[in-house]
């Protein structure tokens, strides 16, 4: 097992490595334990490309993403999961649907929609198009975990003369941290992550995300192995703290009710 | 307190199950009517359908006289106590008895003073700042107790209150909830799939299987004139022994209580039987024969004192008015 | 099991739609709306080097000049290549990784965190960490043949850990005593597994295949960043050519046309696996 764990984490290593390697020996004989460390790679990143900038883009993105399709991916799921209305399948099926559209298949209606209303290279210009994603991400998720809350909770609040909206305030939200928690860890995560988007809606190095940032690092003469393998590990690190800290929630989310066959 | 009227009420679910059937039911001001029957009887459904938590496909739902059919539950005041007690688990305990009270629109001090007293009489008053996952089993049936005494209704309704209780609390709380019926003078409706908690508990008991009532009356009079095969076999442990048979050329099902039948010496009863099994049940005993003809055994039950053991050929006789007899075809009283 | 709460009034039908409509009407605003508009543009002409030309109708002359491309069929051989490679790879080590994960019983949370990594990082950082160490070991990057394997191992190595954890689940499902009454009756660890494990993992897997086949059938980060789609175009997936097509060469129909038939193959892709185990698994949750 720990064999596995070690196979699996070889490239970080290989990284890290890499990543405090000074320039000159980047692409000599590659050895497990390292030569000398520098941290030129480092601060070349942050001094010279002001990596802040690409971190600070991701962080607003994928966090306004994550508040909007959680909030409103929410509402629907609730509605979705406890009440019937018109159109409920309907509405299934085209979330369903949603989340299998190629991305590469929307891009550029998104784009000239975007450029027609003056939302290219600005955050908005960014979540909106997230949201083809985010929301039936969100959606599927709080729809299982909404369902398999007991019911009877919501029709002893009933019995006791709550409303429907006052027992979703009282009752049903407070209870569901953990699955809405889930959902905005999972949530943040792709967003973090997402490129095609980024790539085709940002038009200048001001509104770059982190991987597109260092997807585009250019060198004066060759490509900057060292920043962007420094800009690699910069990137892994908060992504390690986030699945350590909640990796059995993202776990719980991302089998819930995948294997329930 | 109300009294509670269904009129033809029908409950049929979009994939096609019908839950309950044209039942009409009334509940009297006051009393303890208990509904039993097997799983799926629709007794819970029943429930349900006075709490205003499903609406009838067809017919009618009255209380006190008014029809709430079109009300929603927040609007009925009917509280109900829950099989799993569905107590509000971020809430505490004295949260949890005020929720209701709060969302009536009662004043503060009103709610404080009003929980703490259910609070002491229930005995839960030193858990109120406690939270559900804190307590025992038996001390969250109190709270959800609580919770439905506290906001003084029009009636009670419990879904097997007891079911989820270890079996030696099972008996003191059903006092208890005797107890409470009286003292209150409470309208409750009860639902059970327990014969013995539906015997010792109701005011009146309305026997239901398949979505359908069978019978409705006092406990005694269900037990003692059931109207159906169905009600005979229900009521009454151990389960009334019945066999086919004809009564003027009409084919028949007889009927005979195992308590009504004597185990008397060989050749001087009714028929002859071989002791099969022997249960000892401290006062009395459940004897188990094979009596030729039965591809069930027949049930008898005899004093702990009387000496039966398993192979003996012993005659069994029973008195001729304590016989029923039932319509082979719709198994009502003949 | 449906559990709608309380009897549908009038206006708890009016309120659900309050709560429902806010992210409908975003879904239908971002994705419903784009799809059919691309539908709409992939019957024009529309080359935005070209303004001159304007936007006329042409009917499905795009979709026959897409299906006349030769880079158009080997972006959809390469497309094949990968799925079927990877899938059938990240299947298997997957489900082996899911059973040693099943057997661990210390630190449990610490190799599930080690194992996530991967998968949990950005694509873009993966592509380039793999990139950077087969540049610096090896040339097979300049190879068209050779550079499918970092390919397929930088895509292994990021979504195997998702199947995995995906299989694992399904494994923890199944009664240990089965395996017991297995091993009484004398029954060998294969036998075990081909006669329990695999049957009763079947929904599992074929969860995982529908969710891999399809995301290795949409793949561009990776092969945007690892290869460029190179040597040449020797490694050029179909959602590459699209986005060339598009945002490259500016000729928008004609991408459009490409873009709808990348759609409509997902979603044959998605229909004839749903149909494959009865669509339960999904309208389960619907129903």
């Amino acid at each position: 097992m720990w064999v596995v764990v070690g196979v699996v984490l070889v490239p970080l290593y290989w990284t890290l490595v890499a990543s405090l390697t000074p320039e000159n020996r980047l692409f000599g004989t590659p050895s497990l334990l390292p030569g000398r460390l520098v941290l030129d790679h480092y601060r070349a990143l942050f001094e010279a490309r002001d990596f802040w900038i690409p971190i600070r883009n991701s962080l607003v993105v994928a966090g306004l993403t994550t508040l909007l399709s959680v909030t409103l991916g929410s509402a629907c799921a609730y509605a979705l999961a406890r009440m019937a209305f018109p159109g409920k399948t309907l509405t299934l099926a085209l979330v369903l649907a949603v989340s299998m559209f190629p991305q590469i298949s929307i891009v550029s209606p998104l784009y000239l929609v975007l450029r027609e209303v003056g939302l290219l290279n600005t955050y908005p210009g960014l979540v909106l198009p997230y949201m083809t994603f985010a929301m039936p991400l969100t959606i599927w998720l709080l729809v299982g975990f909404f369902r398999q809350l007991p019911a009877d909770l919501e029709e002893a609040a009933f019995m006791d003369g709550a409303g429907r909206l006052r027992t979703i305030w009282e009752v049903v939200l407070p209870i569901s941290a953990p699955g809405l928690a889930t959902a905005a860890i999972l949530t943040f995560l792709y967003s973090w992550n997402e490129f095609l988007f980024a790539l085709s809606f940002a038009m200048g190095p001001e509104r770059y995300t982190v991987p597109v940032a260092i997807a585009l690092f250019r060198g004066q003469y060759q490509v900057p192995w060292g920043e962007i393998l420094a800009a690699a590990m910069v990137a892994s690190v908060p992504v390690a703290v986030i699945i350590l800290v909640a990796q059995r929630r993202i776990v719980s989310g991302l089998t819930a009710g995948a294997v329930k066959g | 307190m109300a009294g509670i009227s269904l009129r033809q009420a029908g409950k049929r679910f979009p994939k096609g199950q019908v839950a309950v059937e044209n039942l009409s039911l009334d509940i009297a001001d006051g009393e303890l009517l208990v509904l039993v029957g097997p799983s799926g009887s629709g007794k819970s459904t029943v429930l349900r359908l006075i709490a205003g938590l499903e609406a009838p496909s067809s017919g009618r739902i009255f209380i006190d006289g008014e029809d709430v059919t079109d009300l929603p539950p927040q609007q009925r005041d009917l509280a109900m106590v829950f099989q799993n007690y569905a107590l509000y688990p971020h809430k505490s305990v004295r949260e949890n008895l005020a929720f209701g009270l709060r969302m009536r629109g009662m004043a503060p001090t009103a709610i404080d003073e009003r929980v703490s007293r259910v609070a002491a009489a229930l005995g839960i008053d030193t858990l109120l700042d406690r939270r559900p996952a804190e307590l025992s089993g038996g001390q969250r049936q109190r709270v959800a107790l609580g919770r439905a005494i506290v906001r003084e209704p029009r009636a009670f309704l419990l879904d097997e209150p007891l079911s989820n209780l270890d079996p030696l609390l099972r008996t003191g709380t059903r006092a208890e909830l005797a107890l409470l019926h009286r003292r209150l003078s409470a309208t409750m409706v009860y639902v059970t799939h327990d014969q013995e908690e539906a015997m010792t508990l109701g005011t009146r008991i309305a026997v239901m299987n398949q979505g359908r009532l069978e019978q409705v009356g006092a406990p005694l009079e269900l037990y003692e004139r059931p109207a159906t095969v169905f009600v005979a076999r229900f009521v009454g442990a151990p389960a009334m022994n019945l066999w086919s048979g004809d009564r003027g050329g009409q084919p028949v099902t007889f009927g005979v209580r195992p308590h009504d039948i004597s185990v008397v010496a060989p050749g001087s009863g009714e028929v002859d039987g071989v002791v099969e099994v022997v249960e000892p049940l401290g006062p009395q005993t459940v004897v188990h024969l094979a009596v030729p003809g039965r591809d069930e055994l027949l049930r008898v039950m005899v004093s702990g004192t009387q000496r039966v053991n398993a192979g003996d050929c012993v005659g069994l006789r029973w008195p001729n008015d304590r016989v029923h007899v039932f319509d082979a075809n719709g198994g009502r009283r003949a | 099991m449906t559990r709608t709460i309380a009897p549908g009034t009038a206006s708890e039908t009016r309120l659900a739609w309050m709560l429902a409509a806010p992210a409908l009407a975003v879904i239908v605003l971002v994705a419903l709306g784009p799809i059919l508009w691309t539908f709409w543009e992939s019957l024009h002409l529309h080359d935005l080097r070209m303004p001159w030309l304007g936007r006329p109708f042409i009917g499905v002359a795009n979709y026959a000049e897409v299906l006349r491309d030769v880079r158009f069929w080997s972006a959809l051989g390469h497309t094949t290549v990968f799925v079927v490679t990877s899938v059938s790879v990240e299947l298997s080590l997957g489900l082996v990784l899911a059973i040693l994960l099943d057997r661990i019983t210390r630190a449990r949370g610490l190799v599930r965190t080690a194992v996530l990594v991967p998968w949990a990082l950005p694509t873009v950082v993966a592509a380039l960490i793999w990139r950077f160490m087969v540049e610096s070991s090896s040339n097979w990057l300049s190879d068209p043949v050779m550079a499918w394997v970092p390919l397929v191992l930088a895509d292994a190595w990021k979504t195997t850990p998702f199947v995995a954890i995906l299989l694992l689940a399904g494994l923890q499902t199944i009664d240990r005593s089965l395996y017991e009454a297995a091993q009484v009756d004398g029954a060998t660890a294969w036998r075990q597994f081909t006669a329990i494990t695999l049957p009763l993992l079947r929904p599992a897997l074929l969860v995982a295949a529908l969710f891999r086949i399809l995301d290795a059938f949409r793949v561009f980060d990776l092969v945007f960043v690892l290869t460029g789609g190179g040597p040449g175009t020797a490694t050029e997936p179909i959602a590459l050519y699209t986005f060339a097509t598009l945002l490259q060469h500016l000729q928008f129909g004609l991408g459009a046309a490409l873009s709808m038939i990348v759609f409509a193959l997902a979603f044959i892709i998605a229909l004839a696996a749903i149909r494959l185990f009865g669509g339960r698994a999904f309208l389960e949750r619907a129903a």
